[in-house]
């Protein structure tokens, strides 16, 4: 296998934005660039001296289908420098940083940026498909009285309930499951209590406050500037009234008289993008580049759609096992939180040697992870998951964790909607 | 038949004919009398030529990368000293133009890049006309700024093309029209992209479309009498704008179209309206000079090949964030750099205004947003070409900001200062190089003054202010070269003309009253208008900069210290001499019966006094310029072509 090193150089995000129920003041791609092009500033090297640019999306809209190439070319990277997307659901960001590292490790690229981007609140309403068929008569209808007589067969009714785009992403389109119904097919296996994941979402929301509060995330978060003439500096679904009391009042959304699931225990639906600098050995010496970190190797995993929770499991155990590591080896993990189920179930697994077993083909169980490393400064219950973005932001942060806190080796893992799971070990020197 | 100078004629298989314009030795197209008479020439032998070497249709076209015709040669124009010869030149291009748009064959206009005045005006003898439609192509008729009238036939065309509204807006302003515009004004038949500009030519003339005809109510405001109404109801407008003492073009405009349908040379001479009057009028040469010192600073940038890719600005106030948002408008990467988020969100805010008014496609104002960078940090300073300071005025914090640039800035890299009171030598004392330090000072609102001095310290190095020259072409400003002294050229005129607006304040003249005494003189915005949109508090900051250097009564006014004292600071507080609610002035109506004999001659003379001790001092370098300075970067009445010459005309000399 090839292991040249491969370096994180700096990285940056965009403030999380909440989507509150309309379009969010930033496309997709204005998130990107506004993050892109604060953190190429400070590089010692010039846009145009990228190799390329590879960005994660998992719902780019339809005017940027490749919106790494706009991004790239709205960066000021010149006409030169190729740009591309990738797709991977909830792993797209993760997903461009893996195929950065395989292009360096290739020798293809020296010098990459890559990152992820969503804007979630700007997720399309579309038309079903009888309204579809009723566009296409209409188009058909030669005469005026043709579309005069087409004009009455339409049923208001359809008109006004179109398809909420976010929701079907959302869905998996395999088993038929809402996201949040996975979660709760989890909760189920492994006994998670509602009151465990709303005691885990508090958790979340007060452990970004306190990193908030003591600058954990000002190196990495650049301010968004809108044409208004507003700025926004922080991520703003954190919520520092949270409690489990009031977590206890939301009703359950997936499934909905029943469930345990709700929006105070899932991640928020936000807008967000971020973006890491990888170097190959030549690069870093060649502009005398500070390295943040390495990335020493990476997995991708496939399970059961319906319970893509367990992605992060799937993924990172090979890993671990593969550069010779126990769960408590690393100084710092970062598990991305779709839902507080879902990563409490990561962790019941690990401990239980019937799933590690029949799972994961293990003899024993991996144990017990100490949930003093795990997202110290809080996860995406609180901050928000742009589906495409938060990938990358796991890794960055890691890195940005194991910096402040001496610590050496980290993993950034994630579940991915479809069944799958992305694990990434990184290291600092 | 090719052995003309400035123009080229190819035929093609279609039997199409291409004539191209190419005005010898120069990069622009525009008339000279030469240009004209060879174009009569071959006018007249197409016109004339007949059975396979008659033409199926004749396309004009300019072979300049520069634009289509920049229309008559102002050079040329403004050689001429006698009102006769003025008038043959412009009967030569009403004659010339007749007969081209008496050819008996289609005739069509490709237009690419600007197309001025007489050039319009000979689009408009064809029967066609397809523009480019790139952001370079821009068709107006400015003779109006020139003080004269459009006396190629474009008074009488223009309004059959596109309506009498719409024409003599476009005549009476000057005002330019891109592509699309021209498109749905109907100025042109067709706007296309470059890349079929000669297909849609070809084809134009080979299918010969019906011409473009006006609709029935824009042909209505073509008949005698609705003429004369819509005429009236223009010279109200006008009046608001212009005086017709000071400028009569735009009302012999509306005349000549109301009452003769744009024929010039009906009226007689003597007649207010008449082209001699016109001619001889002390505006139009004066115009003409105004147009020769813009034409003067913009050759200023000339000597060095100096071009910006990346600007910082330090400050995101009004002035900082004004030059950055301007400096990206022009295609430029920017970032902009202040303390914090909060103090970076209202530049990007107005930036984003700008940007929509001026750019309209939604692309191109995403293009000039992603140019400008905020940045808190101030990352920018490393690679930045030209580094600009716009920080509030304060020594201690100039000179660290300097201190900081110097280690951080790439060693050929412009720094440069807005200030506008401290003198550049202080702030670059401190500097490891201090010939490195160059003043560039802009005015309020960036987007709209043209001027920018350029200041040299008497330390300053002159290739950096050459290079500073050249930035300000390329940022399409004005550049004015003066010496570093108090107020530099314009505000140390200025400065004593505002405060001699309030000290008539003080004796109880009212505000509304001093302003109308200034706005019969010409200028553009009565004096304490003006100190409202400076801000009272710069006003003061600025006369007491002054006081004891040059002005002749330094007491500061009452008034200005009394609205000072509430926090009326002016527009940007809401009130001043005048309130703003909402934004908008309220301000009382003025009885020109009620302004004190004399009270003009006594606002301007200080300006006029400054001026000459400026001229003095050599704060520029000559008299000329002063008057460039006056002009461009304080509206000073244009018709008087600039306060050094309006002495001069009058003969007059203050003490």
């Amino acid at each position: 296998m090839n292991r040249a090193p491969v370096y994180v150089v700096d990285g940056a995000r965009t403030p999380f934005l909440k989507a509150r129920n309309a379009p969010g003041p930033f496309a997709a791609s204005d998130l990107a660039v506004a993050a892109g092009r604060a953190l190429l500033l400070r590089q010692k090297f010039a846009p145009e001296q990228l190799d390329e640019v590879i960005l994660g999306c998992a719902s780019p809209s339809p005017d940027e289908v490749n919106i790494g190439r706009v991004v790239a070319l709205r960066l000021g990277c010149g006409l030169k420098v190729p740009g591309w997307t990738v797709m991977r659901n909830c792993a797209s960001g993760m997903q461009a940083l893996d195929s950065a590292l395989v292009n360096i490790r290739e020798g293809r690229a020296q010098l990459v940026l890559a990152g992820g981007v969503d804007a979630l609140s700007r997720a399309p309403l579309l038309y079903n498909d009888q309204m579809v068929l009723w566009f296409a008569r209409f188009a058909a209808a030669k005469s005026a009285g043709a579309k005069a007589a087409a004009l009455f067969t339409l049923n208001p009714a359809q008109v006004l309930s179109p398809i909420i785009g976010i929701l079907r992403g959302l869905t998996d389109p395999v088993v038929g499951l809402m996201m949040g119904q996975t979660a709760e097919n989890l909760a189920n296996r492994f006994g998670i209590t509602r009151r465990e994941m709303d005691e885990f979402s508090v958790r979340s929301h007060q452990r970004v406050a306190a990193a908030q509060d003591a600058g954990h995330y000002a190196g990495e978060v650049e301010p968004l500037y809108d044409p208004k003439g507003e700025a926004y500096q922080a991520d703003d679904g954190v919520r520092r009234d949270s409690s489990v009391e009031n977590l206890a009042r939301l009703k359950p959304f997936f499934d909905r008289k029943f469930g345990n699931i709700t929006a105070g225990n899932s991640s928020q639906i936000t807008d967000g993008g971020a973006w890491l600098i990888l170097a190959s050995e030549q690069a870093v010496a060649k502009f005398q580049l500070p390295v943040l970190g390495r990335i020493v190797d990476s997995e991708w995993a496939g399970l059961d759609p319906a319970q893509m929770g367990l992605g992060p499991v799937h993924a990172a155990t090979p890993l671990l096992q593969r550069n010779g590591l126990g769960l408590n080896d690393l100084d710092a993990w970062e598990i991305n939180e779709a839902f507080a189920a879902q990563v409490i179930a990561c962790l019941r697994a690990w401990n239980d040697p019937a799933y590690c077993k029949e799972q994961l083909g293990l003899d024993a169980p991996l144990g017990q992870l100490d949930q003093s490393k795990l997202n110290v400064d809080g996860g995406a219950i609180a901050l928000g998951h742009p589906v495409g973005a938060s990938g990358a932001r796991i890794v960055l942060h890691l890195l940005n964790v194991l910096k402040r806190t001496g610590g050496k080796r980290g993993v950034a893992a994630i579940c991915i909607g479809g069944g799958q799971g992305g694990a990434m070990l990184v290291e600092r020197q | 038949m090719n052995s003309h100078q400035h123009w080229r004629l190819e035929r093609d298989a279609d039997g199409l004919h291409w004539l191209y314009f190419d005005k010898a030795g120069e990069s622009t197209n525009t008339f000279s009398a030469e240009a004209m008479t060879e174009l009569r020439a071959i006018i007249s032998d197409l016109g004339s030529a007949a059975g396979d070497a008659r033409p199926r249709g004749l396309v004009v076209l300019s072979a300049k990368e520069s634009g289509f015709i920049a229309g008559a040669d102002v050079r040329e124009f403004t050689a001429i000293t006698s009102p006769a010869e003025a008038l043959t030149l412009v009967r030569r291009g009403w004659d010339t133009f007749n007969e081209f748009a008496a050819l008996p064959f289609p005739t069509l206009a490709l237009i690419r890049g600007f197309c001025m005045g007489g050039g319009l005006e000979l689009a408009l003898a064809c029967t066609y006309r397809i523009a480019v439609d790139e952001p370079g192509t821009r068709l107006a008729l400015p003779e109006v700024m020139l003080g004269i009238v459009p006396g190629w036939g474009g008074m009488q065309r223009l309004p059959r093309t596109i309506g009498a509204p719409a024409a003599l807006d476009m005549m009476l302003t000057g005002r330019t029209v891109d592509a699309r515009k021209a498109k749905k004004l109907g100025l042109v038949d067709e706007a296309v992209p470059v890349r079929v500009m000669m297909n849609a030519a070809r084809i134009t003339l080979s299918t010969r479309p019906a011409p473009h005809r006006l609709g029935f109510i824009q042909r209505l405001t073509l008949l005698g009498p609705v003429r004369k109404i819509i005429a009236s109801q223009a010279r109200k407008q006008t009046e608001k704008k212009a005086r017709r003492v000071h400028y009569p073009a735009p009302y012999a405009i509306l005349d000549i179209w109301s009452e003769h349908d744009g024929d010039p040379f009906v009226f007689p001479t003597g007649h207010p309206s008449s082209l001699q009057t016109l001619l001889e009028s002390p505006t139009t040469r004066n115009l003409i000079r105004v147009f020769e010192l813009q034409e003067r600073l913009k050759s200023m940038g000339k000597e060095s090949k100096f071009a910006a890719r990346h600007v910082h600005v330090i400050g995101a106030g009004t002035m900082g964030g004004d030059i950055a948002a301007w400096c990206a408008l022009r295609g430029i990467k920017v970032t902009l750099q202040d303390q914090s988020p909060e103090k970076l969100a209202p530049a990007m805010g107005r930036a984003a205004k700008l940007f929509k008014e001026r750019l309209k496609d939604a692309r191109r104002i995403r293009d000039a947003s992603d140019l400008l960078i905020p940045d808190v940090a101030g990352e920018g300073a490393r690679r930045a070409d030209v580094i600009i300071e716009a920080v509030f005025e304060n020594l201690k914090l100039k000179e660290d900001i300097f201190a900081a640039l110097e280690a951080k800035a790439r060693p050929d890299a412009i720094l440069a200062t807005n200030t506008s009171s401290i003198p550049i030598e202080q702030i670059a004392g401190t500097m490891r190089d201090p010939a490195r330090l160059v003043g560039l000072h802009f005015f309020n609102p960036v987007p709209k003054m043209m001027l920018v001095e350029v200041v040299a310290g008497a330390q300053s190095r002159p290739e950096a202010l050459a290079d500073c020259a050249a930035f300000a072409r390329q940022i399409d400003k004005l550049p004015l070269p003066v010496k570093s002294a108090p107020g530099f050229l314009v505000n140390r005129i200025l400065a004593p003309y505002l405060m001699e607006a309030m000290r008539c304040v003080d004796e109880g003249i009212a505000p509304e009253i001093v302003d109308e005494a200034a706005l019969a003189f010409g200028m553009p915005m009565g004096p304490l208008e003006l100190a409202d949109t400076v801000g009272l508090d710069i006003c003061l900051a600025v006369g007491k900069m002054l006081a004891g250097s040059a002005t002749s009564n330094n007491t500061t006014p009452v008034r200005l210290t009394q609205l000072i004292a509430e926090g009326k600071l002016g527009r940007k507080t809401g009130a001043g001499f005048y309130t703003y609610p909402g934004g908008k002035i309220t301000k009382p109506l003025a009885d020109p019966a009620r302004v004190p004999a004399g009270l003009a001659d006594r606002l301007i003379a200080p300006l006029l006094a400054e001026a000459q001790r400026a001229l003095a001092d050599s704060i520029v370098a000559d008299a000329d310029l002063v008057d460039a300075g006056a002009i461009f970067g304080t509206g000073f009445a244009f018709y008087t072509g600039g306060p050094m010459h309006y002495l001069a005309s009058r003969k007059l000399t203050i003490n």
